[in-house]
C-alpha cells in the first residue's frame, strides 16, 4: 500500500511537471514572428549591429568619415540604445570604387548579426554592392551616393533594398547647369567624367540641362581616377573654347585637374565648377591656390532643418573640427531612419530575445513618411529616394584655401532666388 | 628561301602580324582623320608632346631600375614601384618644413637640392633593404620565388608607409621659381616641365655614361652578363648588385621627386600606376636594356599624351582620354608581336632566358 502511495505521489508529480512544460511551450508558441526572407533574432545583452560600409581610406576618406560621424553623432543621440538594446556600428572600407563596394558587400554580407547597413558613400561601390547586401537581406540606407540609376524606377529588383538620403543628381546637375547660364551667363561649358556612375551620370544631367537652357556643349571627356596628368585632356577641351569647365569627379582626380587648368594654353581664364564629390578640405589641400574661385554644387546647409546647429556644436565637441565633406548631416539622417524603422519593426520575446525581420524593416523604411531630418522632410519614395533635395552653390575663397575649410555659406541657391523675386512663377517644378 | 620562310611561319605568327597588322592601319587611319580635320594647331602638338615627354622622362627614370635589376639578376624586382613612392613622400616632409618655415621661398635652389637629397637616399636605404633583406637569402632559389618575394615585399612597403603617413594624400608645396613658362619661337613650355625633362636628360646621361665608361659599371656588365665567370675574374658580385640596386634607388628616388613636382600629390599608392607603366616601358625597350628602358618610358609618356588626340578622335571615339592606358598597353603588344624581344632588346642566349 505504501508502495502505492508513492508510485502515485511520484505520477502526480510527473504530470504536474509536464504540465507546467506543456503550458511553458504553449505560451512560447503564442509568440510568432514571421517574415518573408527571415528574422534576426538578437539575444538580451548582444547589441543591435548596423554596419556602415564607407570610404574611410585613401584619397576620398573625408567623404566617408563624414558621414561615419554623422551615424555616430545619431546613435549617440539615441542614447546609444534603442528598444533597450545597444546599438553596434562596424565599419567597413570601400575604398571609392566598384571592387572595393564589392568587397565590402560581400564581407557584410556573410555576417548574420547585421540588422542593417548604411553606406556606400560612392555611387561606384553601391552599384554591384547594394545587391549582394539586399540578396542577404541587409536593407541599406546610402547618406551620399546620388547616381541618378540607383533609384530608377528601371533599376531592377536586386535594389529592391536600396534607399538613399542623398539628393538625386538629376537634381544636382540641373542646379549647377541653371547657376552656369542664368547667373554666370556662360554659352560654352565642357565637361569631364572619370567613369563612375556618379560623374558620368552627374555630367550628363548637367549637360542636358545646360543644351536645354540654351548653352553648347563643346566636348565631354573622360579621365581614369588614378590619371595624374591631365594636360594632355584638358589641352583636348581648350580646342573648343569653354567658358566654363564642369568637372563633378573625386578628389584625387580633380585636384589634378585643378591644379593643371590654368597651365594650359586657352583655359587661363575659364571657370572651373565641380561637385559634392570634391566639396572638402582634401580637396582644397589638393588643389592649393588654384582652387580660388571656383564653384562647387552641393547640399544647401542653409537650408537644413533647426537642428542643424546644435549638431555642428556636438560635432565640433566630438571631433574638434568642423564637417570635413557635405554628406554629415545626411549620415545623421540615415542613421535615425533606420533606428527609427527598427523600434517599429522590432519585437521583444517573452525571453527577452529581440526578433526583426529583414523584409518587415525593409518596407518600414520604404515608409518612411514625414520624418522630420537635419536635411530637411525626408518621404521615402518607391524607388528609395528619401531626400528633400536642396541644392546651392558654393564658391570658394582664398581665406578657406589657407584654413582648409570648405566655405559654409552657399553664394547662390534656386530656393534663395525664388524667395528674392517671387515674380517668376516657379517655372513648373523641374522633373525630379 | 621561299621554303624556309614557309617552315619558320607559324600560323600563330600569322594572326599576330593580322592582328598586328589591324591595329596599325586603325591608327594610320586614325591620325589621318584627326590630321585632316584641323582641329588641332602645331602649338597644340608641341603642347602634348611636352607633355608626354615630361611624363615619359619620369616613366624612363623609373624603368631604368627595372630593367638593371632585371639585367643583373634576372627577376621583375615589382617591389620598385614602392621604392619610387618612399623616396618623395618621406621628402614631403622636409618640403613641408621648408615651405613653413619660408626656406623655400628664400632659397629655393637649396631646398630643392636638399629635397632631392633626402628622397634619394630615402629610396636607395629602402632599395639595399630589400636587396639584403627579401632578395639577397634566395638568390639561389627558382626564379619564380624572389618574384612573389617581390610582390610580397611590395605590398608589405606599401602598407608600412600607409602606417607611418597615415592613408591619405599629403600636397607639395609650390616651388616659386618653378611656375610660370619659357616661350621660345612662339612656342611656350612650363618651367617645371623643362626642368623635369632636363633633369631626367642628365640623371640618365649620367646613369649611362656610369654603366659604359667607369670600372664599376664594367663590372656590372660583367656580372649580368655570367655571374659565375666574373667571380672567377675578382668581381665581388654582392657588392655589383648591391651597386645595381642602389642606382635603381637613387633614380627612383630622383624620379619621385620630379613626380611630386609635376603633380603635387603624394600618397602610399602613388607607386603602383607610375611603377606598372614603367615596367611597361621596360619590356617595350627591351628588358635588361639600359638605352631601351630610356627610349621605352619616353615613347610610353609620348604615346599617352599624344596617342588619344592623335589616333582615337579621327575614329569618333567619344572621350578618348579614357583609353590611354589601353593604349600605352596596345603599344606594347604591337611592340611585341613584331620584336619580340622589345624595341632595342637582344635575342636573349638560351643561357640568359
Amino acid at each position: 500500500m505504501k508502495r502505492m502511495v508513492t508510485l502515485f505521489i511520484v505520477f502526480a508529480m510527473v504530470v504536474c511537471v509536464s504540465a507546467g512544460f506543456a503550458q511553458a511551450q504553449a505560451k512560447k508558441e503564442t509568440f510568432k514572428y514571421e517574415d518573408k526572407i527571415g528574422v534576426v533574432k538578437i539575444k538580451k545583452g548582444d547589441p543591435i549591429h548596423i554596419a556602415a560600409w564607407m570610404v574611410v581610406a585613401g584619397p576620398d576618406a573625408s567623404l566617408g568619415t563624414d558621414t561615419k560621424r554623422g551615424v555616430e553623432l545619431a546613435i549617440e543621440d539615441k542614447g546609444g540604445k534603442i528598444l533597450g538594446f545597444s546599438v553596434k556600428l562596424s565599419v567597413q572600407d570601400t575604398g571609392c570604387n566598384a571592387e572595393g563596394g564589392q568587397a565590402a558587400a560581400t564581407k557584410l554580407a556573410a555576417d548574420p548579426t547585421i540588422v542593417a547597413a548604411i553606406g556606400s558613400n560612392c555611387s561606384s561601390e553601391a552599384k554591384p554592392g547594394a545587391p549582394i547586401l539586399w540578396k542577404a537581406g541587409i536593407a541599406t540606407v546610402s547618406p551620399s551616393n546620388t547616381a541618378p540609376f540607383l533609384t530608377d524606377p528601371k533599376r531592377g529588383p536586386e535594389y529592391d533594398g536600396y534607399l538613399r538620403t542623398a539628393h538625386n543628381d538629376k537634381v544636382q546637375g540641373a542646379v549647377a547647369a541653371e547657376y552656369a547660364i542664368k547667373q554666370l551667363k556662360l554659352k560654352k561649358a565642357a565637361t569631364v567624367h572619370d567613369g563612375s556612375p556618379y560623374a558620368e551620370q552627374l555630367q550628363a544631367v548637367f549637360a542636358d540641362n545646360f543644351k536645354k537652357l540654351g548653352g553648347t556643349i563643346t566636348s565631354q571627356e573622360a579621365v581614369a581616377p588614378t590619371d595624374t596628368d591631365m594636360r594632355p585632356v584638358l589641352t583636348k577641351i581648350a580646342t573648343g573654347k569653354p567658358d566654363i569647365i564642369y568637372y563633378p569627379i573625386f578628389i584625387a582626380a580633380g585636384g589634378h585637374i585643378t591644379r593643371q587648368v590654368k597651365e594650359v594654353k586657352g583655359l587661363e581664364k575659364v571657370k572651373l565648377m565641380s561637385a559634392d564629390g570634391t566639396f572638402s578640405p582634401d580637396f582644397l589641400k589638393a588643389a592649393g591656390d588654384t582652387a580660388v574661385g571656383m564653384y562647387h554644387s552641393s547640399p544647401d546647409f542653409s537650408a537644413f532643418g533647426a537642428g542643424y546647429k546644435t549638431f555642428l556644436e556636438k560635432h565640433q565637441k566630438k571631433y574638434g573640427e568642423k564637417p570635413i565633406a557635405p554628406f554629415h548631416a545626411h549620415g545623421y539622417d540615415a542613421a535615425m531612419i533606420v533606428l527609427a524603422a527598427i523600434e517599429k519593426v522590432g519585437k521583444k520575446a517573452p525571453d527577452g530575445t529581440l526578433h526583426i525581420g529583414r523584409q518587415q524593416l525593409r518596407d518600414a523604411l520604404y515608409a518612411t513618411k514625414n520624418f522630420k531630418g537635419l536635411t530637411g522632410n525626408l518621404n521615402c519614395g518607391a524607388t528609395g529616394d528619401c531626400a528633400d533635395p536642396m541644392i546651392a552653390v558654393y564658391q570658394t575663397t582664398a581665406d578657406n584655401v589657407k584654413k582648409l575649410a570648405i566655405p559654409d555659406k552657399p553664394i547662390w541657391s534656386p530656393a534663395a532666388a525664388a524667395a528674392a523675386k517671387p515674380a517668376p512663377a516657379k517655372e513648373a517644378p523641374k522633373k525630379k | 628561301m621561299l621554303k624556309r620562310w614557309k617552315k619558320r611561319i607559324t600560323p600563330t605568327d600569322v594572326v599576330m602580324w593580322l592582328i598586328g597588322g589591324a591595329i596599325l592601319v586603325l591608327i594610320f587611319w586614325g591620325s589621318i582623320a584627326t590630321l585632316a580635320t584641323g582641329t588641332y594647331t602645331g602649338h597644340h602638338w608641341f603642347d602634348f608632346i611636352i607633355f608626354g615627354l615630361a611624363q615619359g622622362s619620369i616613366y624612363a627614370l623609373i624603368a631604368m631600375g627595372y630593367t638593371m635589376v632585371y639585367g643583373i639578376l634576372r627577376m621583375i624586382n615589382f617591389a620598385h614601384s614602392e621604392v619610387f613612392m618612399c623616396g618623395p613622400y618621406t621628402a614631403y616632409y622636409v618640403a613641408a618644413a621648408f615651405y613653413s618655415s619660408g626656406f623655400l621661398d628664400q632659397y629655393p635652389i637649396v631646398s630643392l637640392i636638399m629635397i632631392f637629397l633626402v628622397s634619394m637616399a630615402t629610396s636607395t636605404l629602402v632599395a639595399v633593404l630589400l636587396e639584403r633583406i627579401a632578395y639577397r637569402p634566395l638568390r639561389t632559389a627558382p626564379r619564380l620565388i624572389p618574384l612573389i618575394t617581390a610582390i610580397g615585399a611590395s605590398f608589405f612597403l606599401q602598407y608600412t608607409f600607409r602606417g607611418f603617413y597615415g592613408s591619405g594624400f599629403q600636397a607639395y608645396p609650390v616651388v616659386q621659381i618653378l611656375e610660370g613658362e619659357i616661350t621660345f619661337w612662339g612656342f611656350r613650355i612650363l618651367k617645371f616641365q623643362a626642368v623635369v625633362i632636363a633633369a631626367a636628360a642628365i640623371l640618365m646621361a649620367a646613369l649611362y655614361s656610369f654603366v659604359q665608361r667607369t670600372r664599376l659599371g664594367k663590372a656590372i656588365r660583367a656580372v649580368s652578363e655570367d655571374k659565375e665567370t666574373s667571380a672567377l675574374m675578382g668581381i665581388d658580385i654582392d657588392r655589383m648588385i648591391v651597386t645595381t640596386f642602389v642606382i635603381g634607388g637613387m633614380s627612383a628616388g630622383a624620379a619621385g621627386v620630379l613626380y611630386a613636382l609635376m603633380f603635387k600629390q603624394v600618397h602610399f599608392f602613388m607607386g603602383f600606376i607610375p611603377g606598372i607603366k614603367a615596367f611597361t616601358a621596360a619590356v617595350l625597350g627591351g628588358i635588361g636594356n639600359i638605352p631601351g628602358a630610356m627610349l621605352g618610358g619616353i615613347f610610353l609618356g609620348l604615346v599617352e599624351s599624344v596617342g588619344p588626340s592623335l589616333f582615337l578622335d579621327g575614329l569618333g571615339i567619344v572621350a578618348p582620354y579614357q583609353l590611354k592606358d589601353a593604349i600605352a598597353f596596345t603599344m606594347l603588344v604591337l611592340v611585341l608581336i613584331f620584336r619580340p624581344t622589345g624595341i632595342l632588346g637582344e635575342r636573349l642566349t638560351v643561357k640568359k632566358a
